[in-house]
Formats: structure tokens, sequence, C-alpha cells
């Protein structure tokens, strides 16, 4: 009996030994947790994001930090109250390496406190809350999109230039439309205008009707606005059949005519929106990109497939600083915000606060595209406000 | 604000009021005649915005095209498909207690958006207005007001004024009301209670359903369209009185006014005014505004 107990411990040891050899040879695959919507309205923007990193792990040959790869999914639903909990499960159950996510900002601030507590390594795809990379802020959190003061700052600057004096804003009342009007109102009033009314309705309440009135009685020079989506769509199209697309300019952060298009027609003809990705940039590293996306995935790509594909670039940066050591933090850290990001919007660096300092180009609606048609802002930083790392 | 943009809000109210009762009509039908609480009426009102985007380009090859075939076809699809689902699902439900009811009509809610997001995909579609809608009358030097919005309002105004009288001056009214009183006592009378149910139903589907119809090119086809629409609508149904056509009238204009003018002065609490209001009516008359059948 003991002899066999022995026996059995000395094999043990031996596999034990053996496995180890052979892990050494051949580095743990890097466990990576995408955490997006992959159902609901923001279904296709998850996919776009996910299409996105794949497609810049494929060109790296299927590896990262010399580690390769093994997926693991989550659908997010865009649903606050079940962040915390999908999070947890990442970390604690699957013990992902590093989690990738998400578009909603609500779910993202959920995902970033977990994050901050935890350590594990978080690259944030879309969402824009000021807050996560402002008081929130985390050596081991970073972000490849924007914060939603971005784009309205740099459109507030545009309409300062233009030598326009008073603004009305529109946008639902939530976090990132009254950010994204803080932004423009910031700059705006920098540059000598004056925001005169600030229009809000409750989310995502989509009758309108009331205040267009009330813009039109107040006769100001332009009018900023913050909506995605379906708000999107039915505001441009509201705004035209007002008629008031021929008095007031309408100027929006780019979400406003970002995959809409088709469904606004004609009503968005010539609108003028910002954001850090636009159609027709006609660089290389962005072509290449465009026709590497088409040919992989038959679909064109848009700004979060661009914010997925940085996101893969940014974990790229830092392990290989590591050389595939997730636990390295500092170093990691350190690497990612000392490189230049080679991205298909154009090279960009990040803030102290790991956010992406990065041109925000002015785009102009030419039939179904966004056109850049020049730079809003250059080299626009967030200032990190709240920030203390 | 000035007499005039008054009168421009005042008209926003009314219109909005209306497209309101169009959707919430079909909602007091079904819930005051038959007494199912039906959580996947929004759906109906999404499936009917989906119909005018989906039968749009097979109607144009079929016949050429034109706003009110496509319309009249998707009438005739909402009609089948009401009278479908009260024999499949509804048509179980007359004797359970709610929460079966709330059960089941939400799973349908699952199933249609599902089926919805497999059969068009999650992108937002516009729908093409007609050429001799799409017009506008001047109101102002700035403003201009849509002619289709005049156009839904006039439609919405013409299905209360038919709905009224099918209910109060018609055998098939009466006969439907009786029903909503006494089922038994109909039944022993020679009328087939069934038969008439099915085609409440048939008609309230249809109704949400052209709702969302005419609704869709200035609102667009989006995903979850039918929940924002059902939560208002069921604040109209209670304000006016479950199962109360006119009380659902009165609601939805209400509702038109309270949520406009609230939006234009009291900017903070626009999102909970309309519920502010509902709050006091029932303080004041638990049971609406108006009890069903007066």
């Amino acid at each position: 009996m003991k002899l066999i107990k022995v026996s059995l411990l000395a094999t043990n040891i031996i596999l034990a030994l053996s496995l180890g050899a052979a892990q050494a040879q051949n580095a743990p695959k890097l466990k990576v947790g995408m955490m997006l919507p992959y159902s609901g309205t923001f279904a296709s923007l998850g996919n776009a994001i996910d299409n996105g990193f794949q497609l810049y792990v494929k060109e790296q040959g299927g590896k990262i930090g010399g580690r390769e790869i093994t997926y693991v999914r989550v659908d997010d639903e865009s649903e606050p109250s079940k962040a915390t909990d999908n999070i947890n499960k990442l970390i604690k159950r699957d013990n992902v390496d590093v989690v990738i996510g998400t578009v909603h900002s609500g779910v993202a601030m959920a995902m970033a406190k977990v994050a901050k507590e935890s350590g594990t390594l978080l690259i944030i795809p879309n969402a824009g809350a000021d807050i996560i990379t402002g008081p929130m802020c985390a050596k081991n959190i970073f972000r490849s999109s924007f914060s939603n003061s971005q784009p309205g700052y740099a459109m507030g600057e545009v309409a300062a230039k233009k030598g326009l004096k008073n603004a009305m804003t529109i946008t639902w009342k939530y976090a990132a439309g009254d950010e994204s009007v803080k932004g423009f109102k910031e700059s705006f009033e920098k540059g000598g205008g004056k925001v005169t009314k600030e229009l809000n309705l409750p989310f995502p309440n989509v009758e309108f009707q009331a205040l267009l009135t009330e813009i039109a009685a107040a006769k100001p020079d332009v009018v900023y606005s913050f909506f995605a989506g379906a708000g999107a769509v039915k505001f441009v199209k509201d705004y035209a059949a007002a008629g008031l697309n021929k008095t007031i300019p309408l100027y929006g952060a780019g979400f406003l005519t970002d995959g809409t298009l088709d469904a606004q027609g004609d009503s968005a003809k010539g609108m003028l929106t910002s954001l850090h990705y636009a159609d027709g940039l006609n660089t290389k590293r962005d072509n290449a990109f465009r026709l590497a996306y088409a040919k992989e995935f038959k679909l064109q790509p848009d700004v979060y497939a661009v914010q997925g594909y940085d996101a893969a670039q940014m974990l790229a940066i830092g392990l290989n600083a590591t050389a595939g050591d997730v636990s390295k933090k500092d170093d990691f850290a350190k690497a990612v915000t000392a490189a230049t990001i080679d991205s298909p919007r154009g090279p960009f660096k990040l803030s102290k606060a790991h956010n992406p300092i990065q041109d925000f180009y002015l785009r102009e609606v030419q039939g179904k595209e966004n056109k850049s048609i020049g730079i809003a802002s250059k080299a626009l930083a967030d200032p990190g406000r709240g920030c203390n790392m | 604000m000035d007499f005039f943009t008054f009168l421009i809000q005042t008209l926003n109210s009314v219109q909005y009021g209306l497209l309101l009762f169009l959707v919430a009509a079909g909602l007091t039908l079904i819930f005051g005649i038959m007494g199912v609480i039906n959580l996947a009426h929004g759906s109906f009102y999404m499936i009917g915005a989906y119909l005018a985007y989906g039968l749009a380009p097979i109607v144009t090859g079929m016949f050429g095209g034109g706003f009110i075939t496509t319309m009249l076809f998707g009438l005739v699809v909402s009609i089948l498909l009401g009278y479908f689902l009260e024999w499949a699902f509804y048509s179980y439900l007359y004797q359970r207690d709610h929460l079966q009811q709330v059960l089941m009509t939400y799973g349908l809610i699952l199933v249609f958006e599902e089926v919805r997001s497999i059969l068009v995909g999650d992108d937002v579609h516009g729908v093409q207005m007609p050429d001799w809608l799409s017009g506008s009358i001047q109101l102002n030097d700035v403003m201009t007001y849509p002619t289709y919005r005049v156009f839904i309002s006039g439609m919405c105004l013409l299905l209360a004024v038919g709905m009224y009288i099918v209910l109060t001056r018609t055998k098939l009214g009466m006969m439907i009301r009786a029903g909503s009183v006494n089922r038994e006592m109909t039944q022993s009378l020679g009328i087939n209670i069934q038969f008439l149910y099915r085609v409440v139903f048939a008609s309230g589907v249809a109704i949400a359903a052209f709702a969302g119809m005419v609704a869709a090119p200035v609102s667009s086809v989006y995903p979850g369209m039918g929940q924002g629409i059902l939560i208002i609508c069921f604040v109209v149904v209670v304000i006016g009185g479950i199962g109360s056509i006119k009380g659902a009238f009165v609601a939805a204009l209400l509702i038109g006014f309270v949520d406009t003018f609230g939006k234009v002065f009291l900017p903070q609490i626009a999102g909970v005014l309309v519920y502010i209001l509902m709050a006091v009516i029932l303080l004041w008359k638990p049971s609406g505004l108006f009890k069903a059948g007066s």
C-alpha cells in the first residue's frame, strides 16, 4: 500500500515537472476578457470593436507580447446594474489577464471601479465618461477612444472661429450629453461666444417639437447638439422638417451623423460635426486599415472598429515592454504612455490620465459620408480634472 | 413667450397628444373590454413601423409603390397577426390572473424583439415620406410646420371619431360593450363571444400597428421603439379610466400639453411631470377620469 502511494507521488511530481517545463517553452495563453454589448441597441458597436481588436491580433500572427490569445466574451447588454457582476465573473471565475470594454458609460464606470480595486488591466474602447480619466483614473486603466467633452470642445472652437456669437445647446439630460455640452460651452465662451440657453430633455425621449419651437423663437446663431443612434436620426430629421436647417446651422458631436446617414437621408446634408475619425482621411495608414478590415469582415470599418483596433495596439505595446507579463503594471503603463500609437485615425499619444491626445476632424456630410474637411482642434487633450496620478 | 409661440406650442401639444391617443386606443380597448394586461402592445406599434419600412420595397415591386397602398397592406398583415395571436395565445388568458398575463405578454415582447433583430438587424432605418406630404407650412419667419404632422393629427382624429361611432352607435359596438360587462350573459343571448373578442383584439393590434406605420416616417424605426411608447400609453389608459375611449382621448391630450409645456417651462423636472399628473389625478379620482362604458 505504502509503495503504491509513494510511486503515485513520484509520478505526480514527474508529471508536474514535465508540465512546468512544457509551459516554460510555451508561455500560457493570454486570456482576454471582451466585455461588450453583443445584443441590444449597441450590438453593432460592440461587434465593430471586437472585429477591430481581432484584426490587429491577426496582423500580429495571432500573438501579443509573445503569447497566444484566447478570448472570453461576455455580453454586457449595456446594463449598468449587471456590470459589476459581469466583470467580477471575468476577473475571479475566468481569471482573465486583461479586460476590454465597453460602449456604455454607466457600465464602463462600474467596470473601472472594479478594475481599480482589483488592479486588473482595463482598456476602454469607447465609453467617454470624463470621470474615468478624471477622478477615477488609475495606472491600470486606459482609454483608446475619447472623453465626452472632447468633440464638444473641438466644435466650440470651430463655432467661435467662425465669429458666431449666440449659441443654444440641446441634448439628453444625462452624463454624456452634459459633458459634451460643457466641452462646447468652455471653448465657445473662451473664444468670445455666449451660450444663451441650454435645452434638455429626459433620456431617451424623442419628442423634440416643443424645444425646436423654442429654438425658432430665440433665433440663435448656431445650435450645438449631442444625440446618438435613433435619437440622432429623429432629431436631425425633425430639425430639417421644421425648416430650421435653412436658417440656423446645426453643429454636433460626430455621433449625430455617424452610422445614421442612411436613415437621415437628405436632412443631414451639409451638416458639420467633429470627431477623432472621418471618412476620406486618405492616409496610407487608414487606407491599409480599411482595406484589411473590408477584406476580413466584408464590412466597412467605422470609428468603433478603429477604437477596438487601437485597444489591441495599446495592449501589444504594453505587453511587448514586459515580455508578456501582465503583473508588471508600472512597466506596462510606462511603455503605453511613452508610445505614439500608430492609429488609422492618425498617430496619437496618451495623456497623463491615459486618455488619447488626438486631432479632432471637422467633418461635413457629403452623400452618405462624413468627409473630413480639415482639423477642428489639433492635438486636443482632455484636462483630466481630478486625476491624482 | 409671446402669443404666437404659445399658439405653436399648443399645436405641438395637440399633435403629440393625438399620436399618443392613437397608440393608447388599442391598449384601452383590449385592456378594458377583454381584461387582459397586454404588455406586448408596444411591440405591435414597433411591428407596424417595421411593416411600413419592410413592405415599402415589396409593394413598390408589385404595384409600383404608393404610401397608402403600403399602409393598407400593413393593416391587412397586422389584422391577420392579431387574429392569429388571439387564437394561439391570448384566448387562454381571459380566465387567468394578471400575473400570468403579464408573464406571457412580457415573453412575447422578447420574442418579437429577437425576431426583429434576426430579420431586420439592429440598425436605425428611415422610412420615406410620401412626396405629396413632405412639404411644410410657413408659420413665422424662422419656423415651419411639416405637412406630415398635420396629416398625422388628421388621421388620429378620424380614427377617434370612427371608434366612437362604432362603439356607441352600431350593433357591433353594443355587443362588444355587453361582452365587456358580462361575458356569460352575452353568450347566452346567442352571441359568439369568442369570435367577437378575436375581432376586438385584431382591431386593437391593427390600431397600434397603424399608429406605428403613420409615425414611422417621422420617428424612423429602431430597436426597442415599442418599450418607450408602452409606458406612456399605460399612463394614458390609467389616467383616462381603464377601458374608456373617451377617457383615453382626454388623457392623451392632457399629457400632450403637460409634456410640451413642461419641457419649455420646467425643463429640470420634465421627465417626471407626466407621472406627477398621473399621481394627482389618481388621488382625486382613483379609477381615472372616465369610468369604462360611460
